[in-house]
């Protein structure tokens, strides 16, 4: 009884949330509520503002996800993308030049000016396959950074713009209280996974999908490759321009260390980490890397410190484990690598890829011979 | 009554290497029409002409009197021209069904914005698709598969899934080069009724292929190419009597 209740689906849903079944919203209805409740439930804002920065890594790995996961183009240097979201707000809504444009409309507009560059980047370079690709955003990726860093007439050098402004709501002034930037990410990630998983699952997905498992083929089913890798170039960098916008929103200032290749590897290493192409995967890995970042490494820290006073052992006290934050990224990547490549919660097709070789086929080739057996000679 | 496809002579030469010589070749609507010669006779590059892969040095293609010279191979299935290829070319990690819907690609319309919100109109279209593709596959005997990745099938079923794929968007030429290559003699009947039956769909069809027994059993017509060259066409019976062709298969003196 209750078993098929919850495996029916509710039709009357929107945005193709009638497609999952109830037990299935009922556990993301859970899940939201206990995350939504967070901000009540720890009331240290730091820890709160590291869970919000959490938020920006995940939307950066939605979109490298569409690139690398769905479309399988290795793009590095994804930073650029989250840099030039950034300074778009940055430039139109701080004393820089005196522009102070709307914050909500400016989500759109920084989407709208990362994609543009999405398109610049890919138009001339997405005809290069792999490696190439993969050299050639890289390139992108700390030329970027650089100009910003170096027209220090108009970017601010390397220190960058400063006093950006920060968003209102019906008179509520966000400030630099991180609770409500944990609200707005929380938002923008659900409606982030409900359209990414509508879009997986239609027409232009399966565009996607087509040119990762074989492009030549995809070709002649009469999909132009061109034009739906550049579509998944420019959808992703928008990802990447809104996260700009609210990740320089709530620090209320830019600078071009904040866009570094690190950053690019950071976000790749959370999709890598939770499984390539599976929307859960690529949350579960960005939540992991995303808290190691900003609340496991520098709280860790404290707590080394806390115990070395205690213990009045000198080494501890002056721990940094900040300092070692590439170490364990390349540490948790190579234990990745050697035992579950797939990511943690991988799209099934990849783990069947690198797991299932022995099996394929067995099931049906047996039914298969079933059927034409008698027939043999 | 004009053909359906026409190669009105047609080469491709590779540096100082003629892969195809001036080839003139018409596939009337609604027959099977056969392409058979030796290995390197150059079958497999008049397809990939036809198909937009390579643009051909010299000569007109066209179809239904279009041209299709210089499209790219896009354009060319949006134009009605299906393939399958000779190592299959599916989508391994997709489900057979999805292999399928992707066929179906030219004739959708939904956009990113429909994708992403599922608007009335998509979800309609996408129902619609998803049903002709059931269909397609009741009609290749894969309809259980559906939900397989199509790197799980065997080989046998693999080449009728590439085959109901370029089925799908309804293309008024469908090219199967080797369907029959590594299947076995069961799968080889199955194949010559599938053929049989898709031309009765209304769907013309170009085929490349070695078995002599398919070729022989199901053409309407047989053209055959030696070095890039048609040595001879016509009639299976007149083809499998014409001496040229004898001595391009087995040599000289047999």
């Amino acid at each position: 009884m209750l078993g098929g209740a919850l495996r029916r689906r509710v039709r009357w849903l929107p945005f193709g949330l009638s497609d999952a079944p109830l037990s299935r919203l009922l556990v993301g209805v859970a899940v939201v509520i206990v995350l939504a409740m967070i901000p009540m439930l720890d009331r240290n804002s730091s820890h709160i503002s590291a869970f919000a920065d959490t938020g920006y890594v995940m939307i950066l790995a939605f979109g490298l996800n569409i690139i690398v996961g769905y479309t399988g183009l290795l793009a590095l240097g994804f930073a650029a993308f989250f840099a030039i979201g950034s300074y778009t707000y940055a430039f139109l809504a701080s004393p820089q030049y005196g522009v102070h444009l709307s914050f909500w409309p400016m989500l759109l507009v920084s989407a709208a000016v990362a994609a543009i560059f999405g398109l610049l980047l890919g138009a001339p370079t997405l005809r290069l396959r792999g490696d190439y690709l993969a050299i050639v955003t890289l390139g992108f990726g700390e030329i970027v950074p650089q100009v910003f860093q170096n027209l220090d007439k108009y970017t601010g050098g390397p220190d960058g713009i400063a006093g950006i402004d920060q968003p209102r709501l019906f008179g509520y002034a966000f400030g630099f209280n991180p609770t409500p930037y944990y609200y707005l990410y929380f938002v923008i990630i659900v409606i982030c996974l409900v359209l990414l998983n509508n879009l997986r699952n239609s027409r232009v997905g399966r565009t996607w999908m087509a040119i990762r498992e074989d492009e030549l083929a995809a070709e002649h089913m009469g999909i132009n490759t061109t034009s739906a890798k550049l579509l998944a170039f420019s959808l992703g960098s928008a990802f990447a321009g809104v996260a700009g916008v609210i990740y320089a929103a709530k620090l209320s200032t830019v600078s071009p260390s904040g866009f570094d290749f690190n950053t690019s590897v950071m976000i790749l290493a959370a999709i890598v980490l939770g499984g390539m192409g599976n929307l859960i995967g690529v949350l579960f890995g960005s939540a992991i890397i995303g808290l190691l970042n900003f609340f496991v490494l520098p709280q860790s820290s404290n707590w080394a410190h806390s115990l070395g006073t205690a213990l009045h052992m000198d080494f501890l006290q002056g721990v940094d484990l900040n300092a070692y934050r590439f170490m364990i990224y390349g540490i948790i990547l190579v234990l990745v690598m050697l035992f579950r490549p797939e990511g943690l919660v991988p799209s099934a097709a990849r783990r069947a890829e690198l797991h299932a070789e022995q099996e394929a086929g067995a099931g049906i080739a047996l039914q298969e011979q079933a059927e034409f057996g008698a027939d043999i000679p | 009554m004009s053909a359906l496809l026409s190669l009105r002579s047609v080469s491709k030469t590779f540096g100082g290497l003629a892969a195809v010589k001036s080839l003139s070749l018409d596939v009337e609507r609604g027959a099977i029409v056969s392409l058979i010669g030796p290995n390197g006779a150059g079958k497999s590059t008049v397809f990939n002409l036809i198909t937009g892969i390579y643009a051909p040095t010299d000569g007109t293609i066209s179809l239904d009197g279009r041209a299709l010279n210089g499209m790219k191979p896009s354009a060319v299935a949006a134009s009605g021209i299906m393939r399958t290829f000779q190592n299959i070319r599916l989508f391994a990690f997709m489900s057979v069904l999805d292999n399928v819907m992707v066929g179906r690609h030219v004739r959708m319309r939904a956009a990113v914005w429909d994708g992403a919100f599922h608007t009335p109109s998509a979800r309609r279209e996408e129902s619609a698709v998803a049903q002709s593709a059931m269909q397609l596959l009741e009609f290749v005997g894969l309809r259980r598969y559906a939900h397989e990745w199509a790197r799980n099938l065997p080989y046998g079923m693999q080449r009728r899934l590439e085959i109901a794929r370029a089925l799908a968007p309804e293309p008024s030429l469908l090219l199967l080069d080797e369907p029959a290559a590594g299947t076995n003699p069961a799968e080889k009947q199955a194949l010559m009724d599938l053929v049989t039956s898709i031309r009765d769909r209304g769907v013309t069809v170009l085929l490349i292929e070695h078995d002599m027994r398919l070729v022989m059993g199901i053409s309407d017509e047989i053209h055959v190419l030696d070095y890039g060259e048609k040595i001879a066409a016509g009639l299976p019976e007149t083809v499998r009597r014409d001496p040229r062709v004898i001595e391009a298969y087995l040599g000289k003196g047999a």
